[in-house]
Formats: C-alpha cells, structure tokens, sequence
C-alpha cells in the first residue's frame, strides 16, 4: 500500500478502483498495465471490459460502490466521451467517486477536464508512482465523503 | 497429442541441436588474457543486456556461434528457405513501396493528403479509418459522435470512398487498408470503385489487413464471435483467389500485437501462428495450398532494438517457408514466400522531445530495410500526440527516401547475412517462436489459446515487465526516464474539430435520400441469405449492398443479427 495522508481509511477495505474506457477504443495496453500496478500497490480492481457505454462505466461504478473511476483513451475522442461520463456523474448526483483520467491527452484540454471534475489526465510516460499516488489522494476524497 | 504437436515438438528438437561447437582454444585464451586485462583496466558498464524478448546478449559473437548446418538454413537469396531474402537481387530489382499510412477527418481531407504524398514521392497508398468505420457504426450512430475522423478517415457508404480516391487511378497504384472486422465491406467498395473506373478486379492491386486473431489478441476491433468472422474471411479468400488475382485479402500483422505489449518473440510466434491458422483454413474450405497462400502476406513492427528486429524479420521469412513446405505441403516457391509490410513503432515515441522520434524512426526504418522489408511506413515525429501535421509526414517519407537513395544501404543484399551476431540471433529467435508453437499446439491451437486469454495474458505479462524495468531504469527512454527536460516546449500538432462529423452527417443524409430503399432491402436480404447458407459465399452480396448504398452500419447488422457479439475473456 503506498503511503497516505489517510491510510487507515483503508485499513479494512482497499482502495476500490473501476478501469473503464468508454467509447469505442482498442487500445489497452496503458489500461492493463494499470491495473497490475494498482493491484500491486493493493487497490482492488475492476475492468469495465472492452466499449462499454458512459452509462454502463457509471452504473458499475455505483453498483460495485468503488472510490475511484480511472478512464482510458488513446483515440482523441476524450473531450465528448469523458464529458458524457462526467455529465452523468454530476446528473446522478454522485459526489463520493471520483473521476481521473489519462491517454493521449493534449496540454490545452486538461484544465478543461480538470474543470469537469477529471483529474490527473496523465500521457504515456508517466511514472506509475506518480499515477498511484493521485489515485490514492483522490480516493481518499471519495472516501470521506462517503464516511460522511 | 496429434501429428501436428509433433510437428512443432520435433522441429524444435532440431533447432536445438544446431549448437554444439565449443569455444576453440583461441577463444578461451583471448576471453583469459586480452579481456580480462583489459576488464582490470576499465569500469564495466552495469546492464543487463537483454533485449526485448528476454534473449541475454554476450559480449562477443565469433564463428562457433554460427548454426552448425548454416548454409543450408540460410541459402541465398530468392531460393529456399529465403533467410536472406524472397528475390534474388532485392533492391536492386524493386525499391521497397513507400507506403504512409494515412487518413483524417473527412474523405475530403483524406483525398488531399493521398495527393500530397503521391505528388511528395510515396509509391503506394496505405489508408487508416476511423473508430466507428473499424468497428462498423454509421456516422450518425450516437457511439460514433466525437470519434468521426478522430483516428483515421470516416467511411459509411461507397459514396465516402469515392470521394477518398477521387482523380486517383486504380490501376496504377496499389492500396493497403487497414481495416478488419468489416474488411468485407472496404473491399467490396474498393472493387465496386475499380469497376466504376472500367478494371479487370484481376488487375486491381492492394490489401485489406482483415487479420481478425490478431484483433482478438491486440487491437480489439471485432463485431462478431471469432467463428463469424473466421468464416467471412474464407469467402474473402476463395472470392479474391478465383476473382481478384493480386489482391491480397489478409495480411497478418504482428504490428498490433507488439504495440500491445509483446516483445519481438512473441510478435514472431503470435503472428506466425496466426498464419499457419489461415492456412489450414484455406485448406479445410478445399483449396490448393499452392494457389491461395501466395497472397497471404505478413505486416511486422520495427522497434528500437536494432539487431533484434532484423533478426526477427529473417526468422519469419526462415520459418514460414519451411512450416509451409514440411507441414502444409506446399511446393511452388511463391507460396512458401514470406513478403511484408513494415511499420515503425509507435510504442517508441515519446511526447517529450518530440524531434527525437525522427532518429528513433530512422534507426526502425534501417532495420526494416535490413529485415528485407517490402514495403514500409515511418512514423511521423508528432504521432506520440496525434494523427501526424503535413509537415512531420514529409520528414518521415524523406527519411526513407534519404535512407533509399543516399546512404547505400540497399545497394547489396542482406548485408548483416554471415554476421555471427546476427545469424545466432536468427537462429535463436526462430528457436524460441518454435517453443511458443508448440506450446499453442498442447493448448488445442491459436485459437483456442486466443479465446481462453492465454496469448492477451502472455502479452500483458510483458508489456508490464518492460514498463518495471523503465521505471527501475534496466531500460531508457531519452527524455522520458533520463536527460528529461524541465521545460517543454510545445509543438504545434493536427486537431481535428467537428467539421468532419458535421459533413459526414450531411453526407449520409444526402446519399439515403438518392438512394432506392428497395433496392438496398433487397441486397441486405439476399445478404442475410448467404450468410445462413454456409456453403454460399458471402462476397457477391456484400458488393452488391454497398453499390446500392447500404451503409457499413447496415451491412454489418446482418451479421450482428445472426452472429451476436462477443465479450472477451478476462485478462487482468
């Protein structure tokens, strides 16, 4: 387990992290590598499978009750399909998952993903640590709030 | 166990037995004295030296290295078993076709780029579509909104790839489409344009990538269960095989399978037995070897590890010819030669430092060139962020051209041939892709191994090793893991807006319009009836839908309602 500001928030349940990219997208190397890593790290994982809708990644997300959903595109169509995931999100009124992001992402479109509520929005490249490390903070948010 | 385990089992009892010379005397005495002197004299760099595929590199190669029988495994070039390359003068004959793949936005776009290219020296076309053409939804599908032209060129209807080739002449150009779950449909709307242009579909040249295992294994592109498809491309190989003569209807492609993750081994015997696959295939559906093989063609990856990638390129020429002949009998030479396309790695670009993507490539593209390539894309200097600017495109086909016509290094052919380094490496190469044979033939067969996940886990299992090893630094990454820079600075790169989707959605509007719905419903009838009758072949039908301007949406749901999806196996 890496190193938290809260670490026995999740002395008795893991961090809970849903992998999903939404939209229709085959690249998943970056997805697979991630999730070992955070499985390695101790999170519990779960994939959301290859083209599920916005609608199901958020509906698995609620069902499976998880801290954290981490989207993945490499096929540039981020800014709609991570909007749609975010937009429902907020519809919904879900405040205690949080949402980041990563991919092939340009500069210019990740303060606006940051104002949808994405965070991290990381490219090929990034250190696993530092990608472990946002999550973990993140998920520490969600599971505050849902101790609320 | 059957024959053919035995087959693969016994083969690579053989390979093993190539290498039993022992260092002679000289050797030992230089390894005693000269290097040990000089190791007291000097720090001895720390690395592991092992490339890609986990093979450990020595320090030195010398002739006891070489296979024991090594002329025979070698031979020359354009004679079995075609190590050294399928023609008998290489590039002196035939320059390799520089071929870019390329496609963005609208058709319209698309058409201005081919012309760009064409009027800049590239001597095929390769064409990349997008999300939603790759996966068979129409433009105005609500999942293809944000994805039309993002990836490649958008395609719905014949009226889209009409516009692509627009005033470019079919018979004088040869056209590689990488598209595969619907490769039916592109095909049938390429043939439907020769045919408008007045060709022979015998006299019309190109490929369609239509390597639906290797989707299952790496890219992820597929409509219906493997069985589906599997029996799809079978029309498409006895269709091409009495009807379009120089088409070549699959290409089997590693490429995917390295991006995703492989190492060149595995790239190696994924992809091969993917092709011993589609033989046995076009064997079970009563065709002669010698007929249909020779248009298999293959579709590798040119990464970063030099001599790693031209040894893999020699060993698939090696084992291809002789799997062919020993276990499937061929005899014409033809058949049993390996020709490929080569694409360098995108895996080995970075966002940081964009320029020096330019010597990654030129070092890929050498190694392509040496591997004995027949064709051969370069990456653009920009594509670790996006689809490539007009401007990186031309760098990259200069490189080529620079490497063609001013280094010298395709005056000769296989100029590594007879390297002790690199004839080992071949050998041990095509040793370990045997071990991966024989090991996919205890499981029941690729795609039996494909379908349980064993061969996505294999590639997932190595993709996560490399990336430990960037970050405890056993391997770099200039500016990503070492002589990172603090400040980059950005680079201009190819966005491609909404213009694209909005005149694609005009477009389909307009062509339903025209259209005659009856006919269309007629051909997806008669469509949805050869495709129950297994012993039909699909292919006339699907031309005659997409003349009529069924879209490829509409096309596909035929299938899709016979067919169903497919959900793939767990692989992490």
């Amino acid at each position: 387990m890496v190193d938290g500001k809260n670490q026995s928030l999740f002395k008795d349940k893991p961090i809970k992290i849903l992998l999903a990219k939404p939209g229709i997208d085959g690249h998943d190397r970056g997805v697979f590598v991630l999730a070992k890593a955070f499985r390695d790290a101790g999170m519990e994982v779960l994939y959301a499978g290859l083209l599920p809708t916005p609608e199901e990644v958020v509906d698995t997300a609620v069902n499976e009750d998880v801290d954290v959903v981490a989207l993945s595109l490499l096929n540039g169509a981020h800014m709609t399909v991570f909007k749609k995931v975010a937009d429902l999100m907020r519809q919904r009124g879900i405040d205690d998952i949080a949402l980041v992001g990563g991919g092939t992402i340009p500069d210019e479109d990740k303060p606006l993903l940051e104002a949808m509520g994405i965070s991290g929005n990381y490219g090929p490249g990034t250190p696993l640590s530092v990608i472990i490390e946002h999550v973990t903070r993140r998920a520490e948010e969600a599971r505050l709030k849902k101790l609320r | 166990m059957n024959d053919e385990t035995n087959y693969y089992h016994e083969k690579l009892k053989e390979i093993e037995k190539r290498y039993s010379k022992e260092e002679d005397e000289r050797l030992k005495k230089w390894r005693e004295t000269t290097l040990k002197n000089w190791e007291k004299l000097t720090n001895p760099v720390y690395k592991d030296y092992e490339n890609s595929s986990g093979i450990k590199i020595r320090d030195l190669y010398t002739e006891t290295d070489l296979p024991q029988n090594m002329e025979d495994i070698t031979g020359l070039p354009g004679e079995y078993p075609f190590t050294r390359g399928v023609y008998p003068n290489m590039y002196r004959g035939k320059l390799w076709t520089m071929r870019m793949f390329s496609g963005f936005g609208s058709p319209e776009d698309t058409n201005k780029r081919l012309k760009y290219l064409i009027s800049h020296g590239e001597t095929g076309l390769s064409v990349a579509f997008d999300m939603p053409t790759l996966y068979a939804y129409d433009c105005d599908n609500p999942k293809s909104e944000g994805e039309i032209g993002k990836c490649g060129v958008n395609v719905t209807t014949l009226k889209d790839m009409e516009t692509i080739f627009d005033g470019i002449d079919l018979s004088k150009v040869t056209t590689s489409m990488t598209i595969n779950a619907p490769a039916h449909v592109l095909t049938a709307m390429y043939f439907a344009i020769a045919q408008k242009q007045g060709l022979d579909l015998n006299n019309v040249g190109g490929t369609v990538q239509a390597d639906i295992l290797k989707e299952y294994i790496a890219q992820k592109e597929w409509i219906y269960p493997p069985e589906a498809h599997l029996r799809i491309i079978r029309d498409m190989m006895t269709y091409c095989t009495e009807n379009a003569k120089k088409w070549n209807y699959i290409s089997i492609s590693g490429y995917h399978i390295r991006e995703a993750g492989a190492s060149a081994v595995q790239e190696l015997a994924f992809t091969l037995a993917d092709g011993f696959y589609y033989v046995e295939m076009g064997k079970k559906a009563g065709l002669d070897v010698d007929k249909f093989a020779p248009r298999l063609s293959f579709f590798f990856n040119s990464s970063i590890n030099f001599f790693e990638e031209i040894a893999k390129m020699r060993a698939a020429r090696r084992i291809w010819t002789t799997v062919l002949k020993e276990k499937f009998g061929a005899k014409n030479p033809r058949t049993m030669m390996l020709r490929f396309h080569t694409q360098t790695s995108g895996y080995s670009l970075t966002w940081q430092q964009p320029l020096n993507n330019i010597i990654r490539t030129t070092v890929e593209a050498m190694a392509a060139i040496l591997g004995g390539t027949q064709s051969l894309h370069t990456n653009s200097y920009d594509e670790a962020m996006a689809l490539p600017t007009e401007d990186a495109v031309k760098v990259a086909l200069r490189t080529q051209q620079i490497l063609a016509e001013e280094t010298g290094i395709a005056d000769t052919v296989d100029p590594l041939g007879g390297s002790y380094y690199i004839e080992w490496l071949t050998s041990k190469m095509e040793e370990e892709a045997m071990r991966y044979f024989d090991k996919i033939e205890s499981m029941g067969g690729i795609l039996e191994a494909v379908k349980n996940g064993y061969i996505q886990r294999e590639i997932a299992a190595t993709s996560y090793k490399r990336q430990k090893r960037l970050e405890d630094g056993k391997e770099i990454m200039v500016g990503v893991n070492k002589y990172v820079d603090e400040d980059e600075k950005p680079l201009n790169i190819l966005r491609i807006g909404k213009e694209a989707e909005k005149r694609q959605l005009e477009r389909l509007r307009e062509v339903k319009s025209k259209r005659d719905e009856t006919l269309v419903k007629k051909t997806l009838d008669d469509l949805k009836n050869a495709f129950l009758d297994e012993n039909k072949n699909i292919m006339p039908y699907v031309i005659e839908a997409v003349k009529s301007y069924a879209t490829i949406e509409e096309i596909s749901n035929v299938g899709r309602e016979i067919y169903g999806g497919w959900k793939e196996p767990v692989i992490v």
